[in-house]
């Protein structure tokens, strides 16, 4: 016996479970709900899909997971108003995504990989590893994209505008920055038109000009 | 084995309805309450809006995981439309340098479950284009034939709007309109001080309870994943379940119809055949008469798919002009960022699932390079944010003074890009032109000869080019949006679209208002069907969606369709009393 089988063996024992005739003359239990609730109205192949997509492997290793969480918070920082990308949950999201849509994979795995050979050649270390200061450094050369940046730095501001899209995308769709934007819509009301101190403060009035 | 099975139906029902939209939902519904047996046949599944299992209103972003992005269904995951431009299984195809795009909805109620409930009727001029300008055709009926039947559908289904007694704009019975929203006063505001009018919109939304089956409007500005209170229009909840509810109906499934069956002898329609998309069996079904509302591209493939020695052309097509004159609106759109708007006041301005407000036709075509006139569509406010929110802000936050007054580099991060984000935030307007194109004979769909889809049938393959018409009608929409925008203090985003690009013009089939490719007219050598949309060929065959349609206007379609169904079911029964049919 492997010792990992000895060790369930040991754990079923230890809870006193018995497996014997008796117990397995009781139906099986049903099968375990998903974990993720899938949205209703799903057709059968979404359905399958979003199951499968799930329950699939992680797409980012550790490292990369560990790098896009902390571009994320670099994009997104918590402030007064609101926490972090990563408190939202953004960077689980970008993992979903990259499963979700292929074609995100090698733009955003090759993008990972220019910022870490670009920081080796820099500041000695790959990106994670950097001080503080050496990240934002990189990120200073790459944020702007209506900048002149050297020929070599192109194609990592090409990456630093896929990844500020997918935070945004994902922090502001997040509760946490939902309640940061202050929308505060899509619940059941009644519309009765814009209130008074808005119509004042633009000028603007519902009663119309005399024909 | 998989054996293939021809199973035919013991019964022979009054009638068969081919799809569950607004044509043959509104067909089901006027025969079934007249007491006729009606077998309806659906390709895709059932859906309900308000059974919580297909319930996507009022879901939150974060409750998909890819947050509502419109990776298998192209309205996002939380629209209502199970199908879209590619179904597994169901291809089509275009001729080369043709483009042309193909949206299908597979579900009870077809598109009627995501569309915009845009619902205007066509105006006095709309029917008869061809005589006020020498170009183009008139329909076989007028205004004044279509009128009484508006009528009854606007008081069936509810429509809001505003009276305001433009010629071609006719008033409806209306319920009230929503207040204008804030980008929508201003929009008024600004569109009104350059000459171009700014009414209420007309949307079959109900801002008051119509009857006790369905209930008002909560604003949710979500119509496009269905509406769990019948409040909105849908073929589904509105015409199919209420037609269910007399017990004259047979709703059929998942039922994807081969071909439409006739008699060689009588050359009548006698059924039709389908493949049930879960077992796969092959079904006959009979009926005394066949109704297509298959939709536009649909409709023709059936008729240009049942061949037979008698017609061996395709059924209703001795004219030969199945398939000929598919026309799309043509669309335009351009969006603009409205400084004055910036750092707003946070309130729900969800309102209803659209705009407010709209701009209808209001030039001379006389007076203008292009034959036929549009309308634009309004979009802007606090909205609830979606898969891609704030994506592209590099393209904006280089061109705004930051609080200090101060330009700063575009794109960047941390702090000042998330206060950039709640500064813009509802600070956007954009607009849409829907317009009217010249129908052409050259531009149709037809059999491909190579091509079966996966239950055997065979497929379309499309021929369409927009001509110079429409690409000066484009160019007058960019025009018009820039001055809008301007005229608002906003500052348009993007590029122009130039003569490179067509103005933007949408490629054809991507307004989703396809019509045409069944014609109707009074001589059956140059159409298919008379003028109650009823086959030249066969007296027992209609069609009721929007395939009949001779033009159609810058007025999107669905309430045309409904009149239109409605009038031909009334002329069916009329006819089955006076033993015609």
């Amino acid at each position: 016996m492997k010792r990992r089988d000895t060790l369930k063996a040991l754990s079923v024992a230890s809870f006193g479970m018995a497996v014997g005739p008796v117990e397995a003359a009781v139906p099986e239990p049903p099968e375990p709900k998903p974990a993720v609730k899938l949205l209703p109205g799903r057709q059968k192949f979404e359905a399958e899909r979003d199951l499968k997509l799930l329950a699939a492997e992680k797409f980012f290793t550790p490292a990369e997971l560990q790098t896009v969480t902390i571009l994320s918070d670099i994009i997104i920082p918590a402030d007064a108003k609101s926490g972090s990308a990563s408190q939202a949950g953004v960077p689980a999201f970008i993992e979903f995504m990259m499963r979700d849509q292929p074609r995100n994979q090698t733009p955003m795995r090759g993008g990972l990989r220019w910022l870490n050979a670009k920081c080796v050649s820099r500041y000695g270390n790959p990106f994670a590893k950097c001080t503080k200061a050496q990240q934002i450094d990189m990120v200073e050369q790459i944020a702007y994209p209506a900048k002149k940046v050297p020929a070599d730095l192109t194609q990592g501001v090409a990456f630093f505008t896929m990844m500020r899209n997918f935070v945004l995308g994902g922090f502001y769709t997040s509760k946490m920055g939902i309640e940061d934007l202050g929308y505060v819509g899509n619940t059941p009301n009644k519309w009765d038109g814009v209130p008074d101190d808005v119509l004042k403060q633009y000028g603007l009035s519902y009663d119309e000009p005399k024909k | 084995m998989d054996l293939f099975q021809l199973k035919k139906a013991p019964t022979v029902y009054d009638a068969i309805v081919v799809g569950s939209g607004a044509g043959g939902g509104m067909a089901a519904y006027m025969l079934t309450k007249a007491g006729a047996k009606v077998l309806l046949l659906e390709a895709g599944g059932y859906f309900d809006p308000a059974d919580p299992k297909y319930m996507t209103q009022l879901k939150w972003p974060y409750e998909s995981p890819r947050r509502g992005a419109s990776t298998t269904r192209a309205g996002g995951d939380f629209d209502a439309a199970w199908g879209g431009w590619e179904i597994e299984g169901e291809p089509y195809s275009s001729k080369p340098g043709a483009d042309f795009h193909w949206f299908r909805s597979r579900m009870l109620g077809g598109r009627t479950n995501h569309w915009g409930r845009i619902s205007m009727r066509f105006g006095p001029d709309d029917f008869r284009r061809g005589s006020l300008t020498g170009i183009g055709d008139d329909w076989p009926i007028t205004y004044d034939d279509m009128k009484p039947f508006y009528d009854r559908v606007d008081k069936l289904i509810g429509v809001f709007g505003s009276v305001e007694n433009m010629h071609n704009e006719p008033d409806g019975h209306f319920l009230p309109p929503p207040k204008p929203r804030l980008h929508e006063l201003m929009l008024k505001k600004a569109a009104t001080g350059i000459g171009i009018p700014v009414i209420p919109s007309r949307l079959s939304i109900l801002t008051q309870p119509i009857n006790k089956e369905r209930g008002q409007c909560f604003y949710c500005r979500q119509c496009n994943r269905g509406c769990s209170a019948y409040a909105d229009f849908s073929s589904s909840s509105v015409l199919c379940i209420p037609a269910m509810k007399t017990g004259n109906l047979t709703l059929q499934n998942n039922a994807m119809v081969r071909e439409v069956l006739t008699d060689s002898k009588t050359g009548l329609a006698t059924g039709v055949s389908y493949v049930d998309t879960i077992s796969m069996q092959e079904v006959s079904v009979y009926a005394k008469t066949v109704i297509l509302g298959a939709s536009t591209c649909e409709s023709a493939r059936l008729l240009l798919n049942s061949k037979s020695a008698r017609f061996p052309n395709g059924l209703a097509n001795s004219s030969g002009v199945v398939g000929k004159y598919l026309n799309d609106s043509t669309g335009a759109s351009r969006s603009g960022f409205v400084p004055a708007l910036m750092d707003r006041k946070r309130y729900n301005e969800d309102g209803v699932g659209g705009m407010h407000v709209f701009t209808p036709w209001w030039l001379d075509n006389k007076k203008l390079d292009f034959p036929r006139g549009y309308h634009i569509e309004y979009g802007g406010g606090m909205g609830m944010p979606g898969y891609g929110f704030g994506g592209g802000i590099e393209a904006l936050n280089g061109k705004i003074p930051g609080r200090d007054g101060k330009m700063k580099a575009a794109g960047g991060y941390g702090a000042g890009l998330k206060d950039d984000v709640r500064r813009f935030y509802g600070a956007y307007v954009s607009m849409s032109g829907r317009g009217e194109p010249i129908p052409l004979e050259s531009n149709y769909c037809e059999i491909d000869p190579n091509t079966v889809d996966k239950y055997g049938i065979p497929t379309l393959r499309f021929h369409y080019k927009w001509s110079d018409n429409e690409v000066k009608q484009a160019k007058h929409m960019q025009d018009t949006f820039e001055q809008i925008i301007e005229a608002m203090g906003g500052m348009p985003m993007g590029n122009k679209p130039g003569k490179e690009q067509n103005y933007g013009l949408a490629a054809p089939g991507r307004i989703i208002h396809e019509v045409g490719t069944v014609r109707m007219g009074n001589d059956p050598a140059k159409s298919a069907l008379n003028k109650y949309q009823q086959a030249h060929d066969v007296k027992n065959l209609f069609v009721v969606d929007a395939a009949p349609f001779v033009t159609q206007g810058d007025k999107n379609v669905t309430w045309t369709i409904l009149a239109a169904s409605m009038r031909t079911s009334e002329y069916l029964i009329d006819q089955v009393k006076k033993k015609n049919i």
